[in-house]
């Protein structure tokens, strides 16, 4: 994969998330590269305590006491976010990336109707907005009702003067996203934007995000555990496991094929009618503590296929075109 | 069947800890709330020992020494520590035996009060139905009751006495651990492991007493200390309306109405239990926030 | 259920209703507005096999959960019958209840909420043994519980760790034992792998059907998940709104659904094996508020084939193949939902 891609939107470098504890440092991210390009939908796979969220919380500069960037870098289009000020960190959040949170309900505020937080964006990111005053806020107030009904909330207009409470789980949903994309974003970071909802309603927030990215051209970033919604809906997807990203590539190919024992392994743990009567295959055990992990491959102890090859710090192995792999055995010439 | 690999559970560190350790060693870490904690543990220890503390019999009269000045004053005496009253006797002496009726009255007020609250805020809690109306109709009309006056007329009818200033002061005191330990029923028998005991055919009295009181026994402990400190001051209170333990027991309230006659030329015969119910009160406050930020977990992590 | 079970049903669910009110305060009668009603489950019956599992599916909200407790009367039932083994368990005293629930079980959703935090795993899982005498000794009790801790795959030298000292997987785990030591022959599962991640959830999944075989369990299984119950239960009861909409083989229902409501929620399941090639019924708005559910047919107002008779009346179940039944007025047109383009 070309680094230097100008096609990328988001490279990440080497990134080290850690948390001071009582019991030690925990290592929640370690060593963590990401590219997202223009355009793409990228699915990032993992189970709680894999990483996920705590990546991508670094990027958008939201990792508080008592835990901290230790290391890497994270360019935004050849700007590295990290060594922003905050004032310069604040402009691009919420402009040029976005988040939406898992929770909906907590990520709004209460005290505020669902126009003034959208209002609060497009006042502080959209430079279009006339100069008068009354024209200005006419201009937000129809920018906001655009936005709602692009969510697909219907009455907008009324809706606009309602608080977050009076709204559905999915309705809030599409608020969250609506006031993720009011600055019309390069990149979104969708943080299982689903988890909460009901399939119905996942299957119409998950298509609403697909439309709005092929509509505004954005970047889609899709934090999920769920390995379906990524089949449906990413170009390509990354496996994190204890911190660690263990498989990478284009989503058929990593589904269709996976490479690491910790993707053979989730694919196999999914249940299915067409599955019925036989056995499924769980991966055994339990994600290890992710604190003074010992130099050797993080999935050894639920692994099926390890070896004593496996027992040192295991790096990232070519494993096809556009695609990786942290498994040695993949590879057993390498040596890191 | 094929054992499945369950690994010890994690985190070895934390897993030795338990809750209340935890809470403890929060506690430890509160250095004003642990300095209070000590000054209330003297207060205790000096109240429990007061024969062997105390320098003079709290009831021996002396009037040569009538309104005797505090050693560091002019007519001073250093066996006089603080002075002396208007009978002549030692103040520091009748403080140090004032300290067990203090004492031991706001505990068993307390005790008694928060025993009463849980038996009260677990039926209303956890049966609701007409239990809980009768039980929150009656909290209600108490709380409309002024506290102090009502035990003024209280002691009034049944005379002064020590059970007497107890009863006088558990009649609305046990109103505050039941609003608190009523509301916290009322949220933990959602949780499921209280449904669970119900679907394993628990009987209600194991459900509360084994399920539910443990859980909540936190706050209720926070607020029982809180309230000692409140009950002190009716207590003082009290006796210095001269409702309280009669004389010739030494009590704190009534010491400072004794002094209030003196109080241009003797100024030290009220100030002194004055101090002293301050110096408690306060470090009894002050102890039982540190209690309740070491029990809310709110302040950990 | 029109359908005659081979075996007689080890639990049957007639007519069952549980509705929840809400108080009329002092307010609401002076200014006259009436008592709110919330009919979390209307009129639902069907029966569950020995050895069976049922599966109940359904959106959150839809009563799911009310039903698997009004069954054993966790929730005391408004109206209707559980008859379970014979006996008739909604007419029984609280006393012959509590002895009732020995053979009579609940698996919960949350691993964190459903076990007391200051007790042990032993106390925990022990607690069934004291309430209904199963053991002699506390030695006798020890023995009992730590076999079915090592059962469920935990240790014997968990058993006086506290639950916080456990991970999601593994207090589940503790929770199946508890319901478990008793010797029960029905379970209530309800949505015990939804909270847990997805190789851990393999793991449960896999330990509750070996547990059925070895001890001869008899499961309803409450999920969300399509793919969870299409792989372990026998047969699948869809609801919406308290209404079981259609019930029958878990094969038959999924791959040949005959509710709209059903054939949606089937589309919208986002699976690895056939991305992109799935047509998908687009649903559109939200569930509406089981405070006020609509007239006629509850699901008119999400439905793409709702036509005039649907918002008027209510449709009854009809037997739509072997075992399986639905409730739909259109179901004779033999229409399925039109799809929409594919995503």
């Amino acid at each position: 994969m070309n680094m230097q891609n100008d096609d990328t939107l988001l490279q990440v470098q080497g990134l080290r998330t850690v948390f001071e504890t009582r019991a030690g440092t925990v290592c929640a991210v370690d060593g963590v590269d990401v590219a997202v390009r223009r355009g793409e939908c990228l699915g990032v796979v993992g189970e709680s305590g894999s990483g996920k969220s705590v990546t991508f919380g670094s990027v958008m500069g939201l990792v508080r006491r008592p835990g901290r960037i230790d290391a890497g870098r994270i360019l935004f289009e050849g700007r590295d976010l990290r060594a922003l000020t905050p004032r310069q960190m604040r402009a691009i959040r919420g402009r040029d990336i976005a988040m939406t949170m898992q929770d909906a309900l907590t990520a709004l505020n209460p005290a505020l109707t669902v126009g003034e937080q959208l209002a609060e964006v497009l006042e502080a990111h959209d430079e279009e907005l006339p100069r008068g005053r009354a024209a200005r806020r006419r201009a937000i107030r129809d920018r906001a009702v655009e936005m709602l009904g692009l969510v697909g909330i219907p009455s907008p207009g009324t809706r606009l003067r309602q608080y977050p409470h009076e709204f559905s789980g999915g309705m809030r949903q599409r608020i969250m996203i609506a006031i993720a994309l009011a600055s019309k974003p390069k990149l979104l970071i969708a943080d299982e934007p689903t988890t909460a909802l009901d399939v119905t309603i996942q299957a119409q927030v998950l298509e609403l995000i697909s439309d709005i990215r092929a509509e505004l051209g954005m970047s889609v970033v899709l934090i999920t555990h769920d390995l379906g919604v990524v089949a449906e809906h990413c170009d390509r997807v990354m496996v994190m496991y204890a911190g660690q990203v263990v498989e990478q590539g284009p989503t058929a190919e990593v589904i269709g094929q996976p490479k690491h024992p910790y993707t053979k392994g989730l694919l196999g743990s999914i249940p299915r009618l067409a599955l019925r009567g036989e056995k499924i295959h769980p991966i055994e055990g339990q994600v290890p503590e992710l604190i003074d992990l010992p130099a050797q491959c993080r999935f050894y102890s639920r692994c099926r296929e390890r070896g004593v090859e496996c027992l040192q710090s295991i790096a990232m192995q070519d494993a096809g075109p556009g695609r990786q792999a942290r498994c040695i055995r993949l590879n057993p010439e390498t040596v890191s | 069947m094929a054992a499945v690999d369950t690994d010890t559970p994690r985190d070895a560190a934390t897993a030795q800890e338990s809750i209340f350790r935890r809470n403890l060693h929060s506690f430890a870490a509160n250095r004003l709330a642990l300095g209070s904690a000590i000054v209330v543990l003297l207060f205790i220890l000096m109240a429990v020992f007061a024969p062997l503390v105390a320098p003079h019999d709290p009831a021996e009269t002396d009037l040569f020494r009538r309104l005797q000045p505090p050693a560091w004053m002019p007519g001073g005496e250093w066996s006089y520590l603080l002075g002396c009253d208007a009978l002549g006797r030692d103040i520091l002496s009748r403080i140090i035996y004032g300290a067990r009726i203090s004492i031991f009255i706001g505990a068993a007020v307390v005790l008694v009060a928060t025993t009463i609250g849980i038996i009260a805020g677990l039926a209303a809690g956890y049966l609701r139905g007409w239990v809980d109306t009768v039980i929150s109709r009656v909290v209600d009309i108490l709380l409309g009751f002024p506290y102090l006056i009502f035990a003024i007329g209280l002691m009034a009818m049944m005379g002064p006495g020590l059970i007497n200033i107890i009863l006088a002061l558990v009649y609305k005191e046990w109103v505050i651990p039941c609003r608190v330990v009523r509301g916290e029923t009322l949220a933990t028998r959602e949780l499921e492991y209280v449904e669970a005991a119900r679907a394993l055919g628990a009987p209600g009295r194991h459900i509360m007493l084994r399920e539910i009181l443990p859980n909540i026994l936190s706050p209720v402990i926070v607020v029982s200390t809180i309230r000692m400190a409140h009950v002190i001051i009716l207590e003082a209170s009290l006796s210095f309306l001269g409702l309280g333990v009669q004389p010739p027991t030494a009590s704190w309230g009534a010491m400072v109405a004794d002094g209030r006659a003196f109080i241009l030329q003797a100024w030290w015969v009220s100030t002194f239990p004055g101090v002293a119910i301050l110096l408690l009160v306060l470090a009894i406050n002050v102890a039982s926030q540190g209690l309740r930020d070491a029990f809310d977990p709110r302040f950990h992590e | 259920m029109s359908h005659a079970p081979d075996t007689a049903p080890l639990l049957s669910v007639e007519g069952l209703s549980k509705t929840y009110r809400s108080g009329r305060r002092l307010a609401d009668r002076l200014t006259g507005r009436p008592e709110t009603q919330v009919r979390a489950v209307n009129n639902v019956s069907f029966g569950i096999r020995p050895g069976e599992i049922m599966g109940l599916i359904g959106e959150s909200g839809c009563g799911k959960s009310t039903l698997g407790r009004a069954i054993l009367r966790l929730h005391e039932p408004t109206s209707g019958r559980v008859t379970f083994g014979g006996t008739d368990v909604t007419a029984l005293s609280d006393d012959e209840m509590k002895a009732m629930r020995r053979r009579m079980q609940i698996i919960f959703q949350d691993p964190y909420a459903s076990l007391n935090p200051r007790r042990t795993v032993a106390e925990i899982v022990g607690l069934p043994l004291s309430l209904h005498g199963l053991a002699k000794t506390p030695a006798e009790a020890r023995d009992i519980t730590a076999a079915i801790v090592e059962k469920v795959g935990l240790k014997t030298a968990h058993l006086d760790r506290y639950p916080h000292q456990f991970s999601g997987g593994q207090r589940q785990r503790i929770g199946i034992a508890r319901a478990l030591v008793s010797h029960p022959e029905f379970i209530v599962c309800d949505e015990p792998v939804s909270a847990l991640d997805v190789s851990i959830q393999a793991q449960i999944i896999q330990l509750l059907t070996d547990l059925k075989r070895e001890m001869g369990l008899t499961y309803l299984f409450i999920s969300h998940d399509i793919s969870v119950i299409g792989y372990l239960s026998d047969r699948v009861a869809v609801m919406y709104l308290g209404e079981v909409v259609e019930l029958g083989p878990v094969e038959t229902v999924l791959s040949n659904p005959r509710h709209p409501y059903t054939q949606s929620l089937m589309s919208a399941v986002p699976e690895v094996d056939r991305p992109g090639h799935k047509a998908r019924v687009r649903l559109t708005g939200d569930l509406p508020s089981p405070l006020a559910p609509p007239p006629g047919c509850k699901f008119h107002t999400r439905c793409p084939l709702a036509t005039e008779i649907c918002r008027h009346k209510a449709p009854v179940s009809e037997t739509v193949g072997a075992g399986h039944t639905a409730a739909c007025h259109r179901l004779h047109e033999n229409l399925s939902v039109p799809e929409a383009e594919p995503a």
